[in-house]
């Protein structure tokens, strides 16, 4: 492969694992031009008319379903926004019954948030249309972080070398892992903090740096993003008391003054203050969290944008 | 009507015989067998000429089957599972109780031998619950069921829930000179998993479920052995810390036996990722292990910790694995793979011999339930499979007798393969691919 | 293969097209230069740049990327996505004279996606149109305002434009399309 990516392999965004770092450089830059265009008076060009995206949300997501509806709008797309309760799925259709119906509109694209790993490997198994994963489960949310990176990015200047400091919930979090595949992938090194019973099994083998002591991860770092505790998943007792975990992780001025003098401070939403960030912090002056959200439209505008134009791997299947 | 096999090579650990002999049947029963035997009264007797080329051994026995009947007919009854056995090259199959009505009682145990009398296929040897329902609560009724004709007790899909009642289980189970064989986990460390806890899960984003879950009820059910004296055979060992256990307890003279899965010895973990990833034909449970494990049980199966291999058949209907991977059903079905793995990947690796092969899917588990089979000796039931170990097969989920098609081996080639079965002196099964047991089709 | 302007003669080219522009607008108040990537946007600069030798004023100059316009743009099913580079228009285009700039003036289309582009950025007065070479072939009705050449070519024929800040050297040449018979 050259050093410039000019497209994306596949038809389907499933995961950042798989993306070469030519293919995340290709979306950034894509997500660049497409910024601008969210900066003009009328915030809309032409490029996917005529294109149907469903947005296919299998768990409640007021900020992920928003920040796609607006980057397909602004695209052009003609889109339609389907809200499954997770409870209705138990009793009704199956996920790939549901896909076929879609499949018969004949969208282009299908974006996809559900809460079992791998539903999107499912659905891009069964539909011609691009899949876009809008969060599966514990697995990955791709778009989440390209837009983490994007934002690093437009602060750094660059990915390669920093040091960017993720603690929280890294057990259940799919912005964890799609956030560890990209920015090891860009050449950055990663330290993942949390409380031991929330580490996944092999964490070191997914190429970050896992400490239990917070200080650690954030000493020196360019960038400190904090996951967010769920705190209806916490009942299992993986710590004792919030409390107590904001005593030890939570991220407090004095711990963000060991990182970096210019070091920005992210958050995937939506936030527990008091929890794992003190307001001070997420609303301090290094804080990117807002610009997240900006950028969040413009990379899910290059996204879909790239998977819009079909993909080579369609002329051989 | 008598039935004469010809110059095969019979492989028959459990009578020391391993050459090419010739083998009689009459009756239903082996009634020769001998270097060279002649027809005699040519007329009377069906000369089948086998050959060097195949291999002539007691038949096998599948100590681990799910037959889902009654309950789940849908998925498999046993006279589709008894079919799916003898395609698979096994005379007999032991099948677990985790039915609807759960086999708790003599009456259901009775209905699966009507069932099984019906089908008149491979000889199925129901095995009871431990517990009324498998809840895990009160001991059902084990003394009437073995009359009834269980040949043992398991809880199976479910661990024995407590050590209270593993080890009332074990004693009383002893009495009746038949073994507990235990689903060994943890459920608390077994959580909401749904595939082996390590690297692979992680990447996933599934629920790990780790080796210690079966580990810790392993030690269980060792320690309770040797408190009872009763026999604990452990069901589906799949990690190499119960391999450990098992083998060290064996050497203090405990009463533990265990089984493996040739799904267990075959893949790992990893296949989760790749070729196809979250394929839900890749859960079951226990779950798929990490390599090392996988070379445990391999060594285990080499010298001689593990007792026997099961395929731990698992039906389910295609409705029940077309979903969301942590959705999907646990299980694969494996009577029709079992013989072909076993071959390809223990034998023609040179892990073992095939008197260790026979041993582990023929005479281990005859032994272990204490049904008849198991050897080829004059007078014993005429049950006999015919391998072609070195047949080329590939594997087709379509053409499977069982009802179900739920295997992660489908379009797998494998070298080795069953050439006919013969269940009572019966040819049940001739595989049409091996000319030289043409002749049992037409007996 | 043939050259149809050297280096000289781009420069002296576009010192004349400056005048003309100048002159057409009275001036270079309420103007603006929108160059269109790729070689519009050096082209556009090197123009405000001879504007404000002549004039001593400062017109503000962008660069439009057309590709979210492009009317070709998913009509294929396969193959890559052209990529999209930045638009920079960093002024208010409401009410002004835009000089829109392009190397070559071939089928048209590329304009069309300008216009459409342009005026979802406001409404200027007027849009004029600067190209370095008019080939013909036009397939819509567009017309340039400033040509630097016109060069009568058949369709199997290739105009290119190098230019100093993209290709080392300025220069024009007539090519053949690959696999075309001579």
């Amino acid at each position: 492969m050259s050093d410039t990516a000019t497209r994306l392999r596949g038809k389907d965004l499933l995961g950042i694992a798989g993306l070469t770092a030519e293919e995340i450089t290709l979306i950034l830059d894509t997500a660049e031009a497409m910024k601008e265009v969210s900066a003009r008076p009328i915030k809309k060009v032409p490029a996917l008319r005529g294109k149907t995206v469903i947005n296919l949300f299998y768990e409640p997501s007021t900020r992920t379903r928003t920040s796609f509806e607006v980057a397909e709008k602004r695209l052009s797309a003609d889109t339609l926004s389907i809200a499954i309760a997770s409870s209705s799925v138990v009793k009704g259709e199956t996920l790939i019954d549901t896909a076929l119906n879609l499949e018969a509109m004949n969208p282009d694209i299908v974006v996809m948030r559900h809460a079992s790993s791998g539903a999107c490997h499912l659905l891009a198994r069964t539909c011609q249309a691009g899949i876009v994963n809008a969060g599966d489960g514990m697995h990955e949310h791709p778009t989440q972080a390209l837009l983490d990176a994007f934002t690093i990015r437009e602060r750094k200047g660059r990915l390669k070398g920093l040091k960017v400091a993720i603690t929280g919930d890294l057990l259940h979090s799919r912005v964890f892992r799609s956030n560890a595949y990209l920015l090891t992938t860009m050449g950055a090194e990663v330290w993942a903090c949390g409380p031991p019973t929330l580490m996944p099994a092999g964490i070191a083998r997914l190429g970050v740096r896992p400490t239990t002591r917070v200080e650690e991860a954030v000493e020196g770092a360019d960038a400190v993003m904090m996951l967010r505790i769920q705190l209806e998943r916490m009942q299992g007792g993986f710590f004792p008391s919030l409390r107590e975990y904001f005593q030890v992780f939570g991220m407090t001025p004095a711990r963000v003054r060991l990182a970096k003098p210019d070091a920005i401070i992210m958050h995937p939403g939506p936030m527990n203050r008091g929890v794992e960030i003190e307001s001070e912090v997420a609303d301090g002056p290094a804080s990117v969290i807002l610009d997240q959200v900006a950028n969040g439209v413009a990379v899910r505008m290059a996204v879909l944008y790239l998977l819009a134009g079909g993909s080579d791997d369609e002329t051989a299947a | 009507m008598r039935l004469l096999l010809r110059g095969a090579r019979v492989v028959d650990p459990a009578s020391g015989v391993d050459g090419a002999r010739d083998i009689l049947v009459e009756g239903g029963r082996i009634a020769d067998v001998g270097v060279s035997i002649a027809p005699g009264e040519a007329a009377a007797t069906a000369v089948v000429e086998l050959g060097p080329s195949l291999v002539v051994c007691p038949g096998l026995v599948d100590m681990h089957v799910h037959l889902r009947e009654p309950g789940h007919e849908h998925k498999e009854t046993v006279i589709t599972g008894a079919a799916a056995a003898v395609a698979g090259g096994f005379t007999a199959v032991a099948c677990m109780p985790n039915t609807s009505p759960v086999n708790d009682s003599a009456s259901v145990t009775r209905f699966i031998l009507k069932q099984a009398a019906e089908a008149n296929l491979a000889r199925v040897y129901p095995i009871g619950a431990v517990s009324k329902g498998s809840e895990g609560k009160e001991l059902a009724e084990m003394a009437d069921m073995r009359l009834a004709g269980c040949v043992a007790f398991s809880d199976d899909g479910r661990p024995v829930a407590t050590a209270l009642l593993m080890r009332r289980a074990l004693e009383y189970a002893g009495m009746l000179g038949v073994p507990v064989i235990d689903h060994c986990e943890d459920r608390t460390l077994v959580g909401e998993g749904v595939m082996h806890e390590g690297l692979h899960a992680s990447q996933l984003g599934l629920r790990g479920i780790p080796s210690a879950a079966e580990e810790v009820a392993v030690h269980r059910d060792i320690v309770l052995a040797g408190l009872t004296g009763g026999h604990a055979h452990i069901a589906h060992l799949s990690a190499a810390g119960s391999l450990g256990a098992v083998r060290a307890a064996k050497a203090r003279g405990i009463r533990v036996t265990c089984e493996v899965t040739p799904h267990h010895f075959t893949l790992t973990d990893e296949r989760l990722l790749a070729p196809l990833m979250y394929d839900t034909n890749l859960k079951m449970n226990p779950p798929l292990r990490e390599a090392s494990d996988r070379d445990a049980l391999l060594e285990g199966i080499r010298d001689g910790t593990v007792d026997a291999i099961v395929t731990d058949h698992a039906p389910h209907h295609a409705d029940d694995k077309s979903v969301e991977f942590d959705r999907a059903a646990f299980g694969i079905v494996g009577l029709e793979t079992a013989v072909s793995l076993g071959l390809d990947r223990l034998v023609h690796s040179g892990l073992i011999g095939l008197g260790r092969f026979v041993e582990l899917y023929s005479a281990g588990p005859a032994r272990l339930l204490g049904v008849a089979g198991g050897r080829l000796g004059v007078g014993d039931p005429a049950d006999i499979t015919i391998l072609a170990p070195d047949l080329p097969v590939t594997v087709s989920a379509a053409a499977f007798r069982s009802k179900s098609r739920n295997t992660p081996f489908d379009a797998w080639t494998l070298r080795g393969g069953v050439a006919a079965t013969i269940v009572g002196g019966k040819p049940l099964y001739v595989n049409p691919d091996v000319v030289q047991v043409g002749g049992l089709g037409r007996a | 293969m043939p050259i149809l302007m050297d280096g000289e003669r781009v420069g002296r080219t576009l010192t004349r097209i400056a005048h003309e522009i100048v002159e057409r607008n009275r001036g270079v108040g309420d103007l603006a230069l929108i160059g269109v990537r790729t070689r519009g946007v050096p082209i556009a600069r090197r123009l405000a740049a001879i504007l404000r030798e002549i004039t001593g004023v400062d017109v503000p100059t962008g660069a439009l990327d057309i590709t979210l316009y492009r009317d070709d743009l998913m009509k294929s099913a396969v193959g890559p996505q052209p990529i999209v580079r930045r638009t920079e228009i960093p002024f208010s285009i409401d009410g002004r004279h835009i000089v829109l700039v392009d190397d070559v003036l071939y089928t048209g289309r590329t304009i069309r996606a300008a216009l459409d582009a342009l005026i979802d950025f406001g409404r200027p007065s007027t849009i004029q149109l600067v190209v370095l070479v008019d080939r013909g072939h036009r397939e819509l009705p567009i017309k340039a305002d400033y040509v630097g050449k016109n060069v009568p070519t058949s369709r199997r024929e290739v105009v290119s434009v190098r230019l100093a800040e993209v290709d080392g050297a300025d220069e024009i040449v007539l090519g053949q399309v690959e696999g075309a018979g001579a």
